[in-house]
């Protein structure tokens, strides 16, 4: 199935709160779905699910129209073919896992069938799990089994409103892995919901911004994740960028792994992850700092020649009034990728710094996101 | 036991064993809108639905009656078909049966439903599953409680109606003398040991159905309970378990509020012999 998702819905509900959205989303890959709370998130995911039925809509999923309200179409949500991962597993408490997970299969007619039984069991470690009865479960472990099941009925589009957010921090670690491994193995559009920037940086390949029922941003993560407008996203959203990197090896002298970005070679505390394997790296603002000469004999590893894109201001969008947040943000373009540097304003002064101008960015520490 | 004690148990099982079916019929779909209806009607019905928790039986007898009677729109209407009166049968028996026990068997299935709550349905339309789908793979296995509730509840309720079965149906042995009247009317021949032994059965009976209904009720937890659960705008409604009721909620049955029951004088219709020659006419019931 090819085709990007495209949708657009308005819809007016009490209280002054309004949706109104026009967006598409890439035919595979994680559109995270990124907000406040009241922002539309889980209203948005319920249009498309036909959930709600919005009174000007218009959705279209892998080039089969699933709602357009001005010729009066409007499929019930049992007739898309769509996944719903929700907040709560929502299991079937009266069947047993393995009914749970067939529940959707068996609805699903055999010639649309992409995912099998043994598949979703298998991407989502749920074998110990297929005689239990729902009670008998861990919260991580009943959204495994809700995703497993939303996955049976080979969807076209997957929506997942905030699958981890009913979770303990320990769980979440648990069931992350198994997220990432889909989001490599999905060829469908999937959004993502979420209220935790780090979730989204770690999983989305795309970005939508929503605020107050409309659409902020949207567009390819790394470019929306770094534009300085529109810092800071949200309250725990760490001002920083995230860059896309492979692992080259490790260096068992140092206890060193290094892998290759865009702007150069990084190195980091020695980890897990497989040489050759694709990881995302998050570098925060307040980690990068300039000079405008390679500093020499200095203890920190990771220095890049990068040039000055843009100076602006975190916080300039009144969402925050921390002084911590109003010192003026860097963006830096190294070899392509994007780099923020949070700097102060004295700084800025004495180098003066201005767009154009080659600098090097000094690193002082960087955290692999993905895992395994 | 006598065969003249025989013959109202046998009836009134039989009323019962007819009743419930015929409740649950009428109960699940109105018990499955109001839980899901936002419509204003909804407490028109449910306050309907509870009048006979409130009214005292003969009011609901006395109207039946009229409305059944072959002057009555209904004893027209059911003549025009061919059929027998109901007034004085065992079919007005379980007409009146019906009306008078549906709270019981509504309530107990709304409640049911409404804990449900909207999520696992939403899931199960995500997952494929129609509107009928849903309601017999999701919703009724979840209130499976409810519905056991619901015909124990109203099995043994029809066994123990006096009032409107004594106003439409008379008190013909073999036709429609309940048990309630046959005991009654043991007492009214001071017959106690008789009546001892009728009303202890259905005591015992009635409390072993309470029991049952209490013991198998006890809720395992259930996933996906969360405060913020996915609960209807209107948030969660009474349970199916009757002590947990909640107390703003009325009626709040199966503690239904208390009722007159009609204390009949000697000499009426509840005096024994009386029977189809002596059946009073479709008019309200004459006073001696």
């Amino acid at each position: 199935m090819t085709g990007v998702m495209k949708g657009r819905f308005r819809l007016a509900r009490g209280a002054g709160f309004t949706l109104d959205v026009d967006f598409t989303a890439p035919a595979s890959g994680v559109t995270g779905v990124f907000g406040p709370s009241g922002s539309g998130k889980t209203t948005l995911l319920r249009c498309m699910a036909g959930l709600e039925r919005a009174p000007e809509a218009l959705l279209e999923v892998a080039g089969e129209v699933w709602q357009d309200e001005a010729r009066g179409r409007f499929l019930p949500t049992h007739r898309r073919a769509v996944g719903y991962v929700f907040q709560e597993a929502g299991l079937f408490a009266h069947l047993a896992v393995r009914r749970n997970l067939e529940y959707g299969l068996r609805r699903t007619a055999p010639a649309e069938r992409r995912v099998r039984f043994e598949e979703a069991v298998e991407w989502l470690g749920l074998a110990p799990l297929l005689p239990r009865a729902p009670a008998a479960l861990s919260g991580g472990e009943r959204q495994r089994v809700a995703i497993a099941r939303a996955l049976l009925t080979s969807p076209r589009l997957l929506l997942m409103d905030e699958p981890l957010a009913s979770l303990d921090a320990a769980a979440r670690e648990d069931i992350l892995p198994y997220l990432e491994r889909l989001h490599a193995s999905l060829r469908i559009p999937v959004l993502y919901v979420s209220h935790t920037a780090a979730e989204v940086l770690r999983l989305a390949d795309h970005l939508l911004l929503l605020a107050a029922g409309r659409v902020r941003a949207a567009g390819p993560l790394l470019e929306v994740s770094t534009r300085l407008d529109l810092l800071p996203w949200g309250p725990e959203a760490e001002l920083g960028a995230v860059v896309e990197a492979r692992v080259v090896g490790h260096d068992d002298l140092y206890d060193l792994t290094y892998l290759d970005f865009a702007g150069g070679r990084l190195s980091l505390p020695r980890h897990a992850a497989a040489p050759g394997s694709r990881q995302r790296v998050r570098v925060l603002a307040r980690d990068v700092s300039l000079a405008l000469e390679r500093p020499e004999r200095t203890s920190v590893l990771n220095i890049f020649p990068a040039r000055i894109v843009e100076i602006g201001e975190a916080g300039g969008n009144g969402e925050s009034d921390r002084s911590a947040s109003r010192q003026p943000l860097v963006k830096l373009d190294a070899g392509g990728a994007t780099l923020l540097a949070q700097i102060t304003r004295k700084s800025l002064a004495t180098l003066e710094l201005r767009p154009g101008l080659p600098v090097y960015a000094v690193i002082k520490g960087v955290a692999l996101l993905m895992q395994g | 036991m006598s065969s003249a004690d025989l013959e109202p148990l046998w009836l009134t099982l039989r009323l019962a064993a007819v009743t419930t079916p015929l409740l649950l019929a009428a109960g699940t779909p109105l018990a499955w809108w109001l839980s899901r209806t936002r419509n204003r009607l909804r407490f028109a019905i449910e306050a309907v639905v509870a009048l006979p928790l409130v009214l005292p039986p003969t009011v609901l007898g006395f109207y039946l009656l009229v409305l059944l009677g072959p002057r009555g729109g209904l004893g027209a209407a059911w003549r025009a078909l061919g059929l027998d009166s109901p007034v004085f049968s065992f079919s007005g028996l379980v007409i009146g049966s019906v009306l008078y026990s549906l709270p019981f068997v509504v309530q107990p299935l709304q409640g049911a439903f409404e804990s449900v709550g909207r999520l696992p349905l939403e899931v199960a339309a995500t997952l494929r599953a129609g509107p009928w789908d849903r309601f017999a793979t999701v919703a009724v296995p979840l209130a499976r409680r409810g519905f056991f509730t619901a015909g124990t509840i109203g099995f043994a309720h029809t066994l123990g109606e006096f009032g409107v079965v004594l106003m439409i149906g008379g008190n013909i042995p073999g036709r429609t003398r309940v048990l309630s009247i046959a005991i009654y009317n043991h007492v009214e021949r001071l017959e106690y040991a008789q009546a001892h032994r009728l009303s202890l059965g259905m005591l015992l009976f009635s409390f072993l159905a309470l029991w049952a209904v209490y013991a198998l009720n006890v809720r395992e937890p259930r996933e996906g309970r969360e405060a913020s659960g996915p609960w209807g705008p209107r948030g969660p409604r009474g349970p199916v378990l009757p002590r947990r009721s909640r107390r703003s909620r009325l009626p709040n049955w199966p503690s239904a509020p208390p009722r007159t029951e009609p204390r009949m004088e000697p000499g009426s219709e509840a005096e024994p012999g009386s029977g189809p020659g002596s059946q009073p006419g479709p008019e309200p019931r004459p006073r001696p």
